[in-house]
């Protein structure tokens, strides 16, 4: 076993494991020092950076663009929309006991009041980059101040709604392990968006403070672009989407027949149209146009009809990459790519791809990992756990990937680089022990846990401390966080 | 535990008899592990040639959960007993059954369960196995560790018995040690937050 000359020494278990760290120890410490200077010198190059701060504060600490009270001014229409369609009798009943004066009154208290509040948090929103971090400061009565530390960001996103796609501004969320909705920058001028995310990208990666300004918007090497006609086909493929729109298609008539009720059938036809449109029109607006570049900064992902996003993915962020196979695709050789960031929601790295495509563009987000082939599936005695599809599941260990797959019809290979892995679990049931079967999970940093299924016991429990072992020689070789520096 | 060491502990067949093992052998390891937990000493069973050093959990848990199963199902067999067979006539009384039956089960039941709970510090991860029927082997990297919590509730402290759980960025990471002595408790958090800084290691 892997671990046997550690453990042959353990009768005098005080000094040896002391001199097995050692070397370890030292491995390790050598580049976390490096890190430790770098952040002194950082802090150290911030407070020379707070003096000049405090001399031109004012042009340091910027605002939101002057819009953003708008932001939530449609909230108390749509309140008052959504009653009215609630309950429209009582509306009209309420309406006719207004007069004009209690109307305008009304109005006078709450337009003023709205846009001082709307006014007031907007003027009390303040952001600033620091080198080493984030500040966003916000809050009328209750202050908040969120220091975000740039070199543990996971991913940038600009998005730009459709609404403030015509106002010409854009909303900045930066991606951390712990953030809330709070943390996000909205809205931005556009060209304050662009500039601001390229200052950040270029401070995470670790440029020098006064350099940061000048390193501007990294060039973009596109990889891959989804032509329309491509992802409007692979959505007619989907089993999904056909599931969704036949249920909206059948099931309000079939209700109607049964109950004979407008509500019921509302009830039921509305949601039900919403998720198929979600499904089928929505996924086709918002994965339009869908395009992925690299830079030095990181992954570009830039797509959306109407509503844009652009997200930044930095170096060495992905924690786990799937590659999904539907069974309408096999035939075209097409994959859907997805991809899991810590603290992010964005999941989609590729909607649509022929394969090869696909696994080059993987290539490039797990540097040094292709996608394995001939997964080994597991002995036949699975078939006693998982009757029929025991054959989806399989499983291969690279020197940089632990690829897993599962499912029949639709196919989830799972990739985790091993540098990424948490921990890592043996699970046996009492039917499967019978069988001689264990399951492996490995646990990612995005909560995402990753099962070779059905494994014989024997090799999971090789696998278990195997996987350990190169968990731990993968961490060793993975890049700082500071990917420039 | 001793009887299963000595082979393939890294085998999870040979971990398995050893959790079913034969009473005597089951009655030892469990004197060994009391011994060293109240010494406060680690390293419970002598590791053999190859496997890590298993420590097993001190015997106040299986105390204090078999006393709990006491104090919860002996009232309600009694309950069970005297309730139907005044009012519906003695025959009812026969519900009873039910509840001493899942006495009698879960008195053993806890015991394996129990003898099934060990942990080991290797040089560079943690290991925590437990569970007879549902077997779970966890592997915890020191580097991974972002935060090493010892609990003790009101019943666990009035046995003297505390916790210990490590969190890591993945929420699906379960790694609890309950039944520690408090101060086997102290001295592991202080020494997985040691190792786990000097190995740790960004997202």
């Amino acid at each position: 076993m892997a671990d046997a000359p550690d453990t042959a020494d353990t009768p005098d278990a005080p000094t040896v494991p002391d001199a097995a760290d050692a070397p370890d120890t030292a491995g390790g410490q050598a580049p976390r020092e490096n890190v430790r200077e770098d952040a002194r010198e950082g802090i150290q190059g911030a407070e020379v950076q707070g003096e000049d701060v405090r001399e031109g504060s004012a042009l340091r600490e910027r605002r939101l663009h002057p819009v953003t009270p708008l932001r939530r001014a449609w909230a108390p229409v749509a309140v008052v929309a959504g009653w009215a369609v609630h309950d429209p009798d009582q509306v009209q009943r309420q309406l006719a006991r207004l007069t004009m004066t209690t109307l305008l009154v009304g109005l006078a208290v709450l337009v003023p009041a709205a846009a001082l509040y709307g006014f007031l948090s907007w003027w009390f929103t303040h952001y600033a980059v620091t080198d080493s971090e984030l500040r966003i400061r916000t809050g009328l009565l209750f202050r908040r101040t969120a220091h975000i530390r740039l070199e543990r960001i996971q991913a940038v996103d600009v998005t730009r709604p459709l609404l403030a796609r015509v106002v010409g501004v854009a909303k900045l969320r930066l991606d951390v392990v712990g953030t809330d909705k709070k943390d996000e920058l909205a809205y931005l001028g556009e060209d304050d968006a662009q500039r601001l995310r390229a200052e950040l990208l270029a401070r995470a990666a670790g440029f020098a403070p006064e350099t940061a300004h000048e390193v501007g918007e990294a060039p973009v090497r596109r990889l891959l672009h989804v032509p329309p006609g491509v992802l409007a086909v692979s959505l007619l493929l989907t089993g999904a989407t056909w599931g969704m729109l036949i249920a909206a298609v059948v099931v309000p008539p079939v209700l109607w027949f049964a109950t004979h009720s407008v509500w019921t059938v509302l009830a039921t036809g509305v949601p039900l149209l919403g998720a198929a449109g979600a499904s089928s029109v929505g996924r086709f607006v918002g994965e339009y146009d869908w395009t992925v570049g690299e830079s030095p900064d990181g992954l570009r992902i830039d797509h959306g009809l109407l509503d844009h996003a652009h997200e930044t993915v930095p170096p060495g962020r992905v924690q786990t990459v799937r590659v999904v196979e539907p069974l309408l695709w096999r035939r075209r050789g097409w994959v859907r790519v997805e991809l899991d960031v810590a603290g992010s929601a964005n999941s989609v790295l590729v909607p649509v791809a022929p394969r090869e495509v696909a696994a080059s563009v993987i290539a490039r987000v797990l540097p040094g990992v292709t996608v394995p082939e001939g997964l080994s599936r597991p002995p036949r005695m699975a078939g006693r756990c998982l009757p029929l599809w025991w054959r989806g599941h399989g499983l291969a260990v690279t020197d940089t990937v632990f690829a897993a797959r599962r499912g029949l019809l639709r196919r989830t290979t799972a990739l985790v680089p091993h540098a990424k892995v948490q921990s890592v679990r043996l699970a046996q049931g009492p039917w499967a022990r019978v069988q001689g079967l264990a399951d492996v999970h490995v646990d990612t940093g995005a909560n995402k846990t990753v099962t070779a299924r059905l494994r014989d016991a024997a090799e999971a429990a090789d696998l278990l401390y195997a996987q350990a072992d190169r968990s731990r020689t993968g961490r060793r070789e993975a890049r700082p966080d500071r990917w420039m520096a | 535990m001793e009887t299963g060491s000595p082979g393939t502990t890294g085998d999870t067949a040979a971990g398995a008899v050893s959790e079913t093992g034969s009473g005597t052998a089951a009655g030892t390891a469990s004197g060994t592990v009391a011994g060293t937990a109240s010494g406060g000493v680690v390293g419970a069973a002598s590791a053999g040639v190859a496997g890590p050093e298993w420590t097993g959990l001190p015997p106040g848990l299986l105390r204090m959960r078999r006393l709990l199963l006491v104090v919860w199902l002996v009232p309600l067999t009694l309950a069970a007993a005297l309730l139907p067979g005044l009012l519906a006539g003695p025959v009812w009384a026969a519900f009873a059954l039910v509840p001493a039956a899942v006495l009698a089960w879960g008195w053993p039941m806890l015991g394996r369960n129990w003898r099934s709970w060990r942990y080991a510090e290797r040089s560079d991860d943690l290991l925590i196995s437990r569970g007879v029927l549902w077997h779970e082997e966890t592997v915890v990297p020191y580097g991974r560790m972002q935060l090493v919590e010892v609990t003790s509730g009101p019943v666990e402290r009035h046995f003297g018995l505390a916790s210990v759980q490590l969190h890591t960025a993945a929420a699906a990471t379960d790694a609890t040690i309950p039944g520690l002595d408090p101060r086997e408790a102290e001295r592991l958090r202080d020494r997985l937050t040691q190792l786990g800084e000097a190995r740790s290691a960004g997202l």
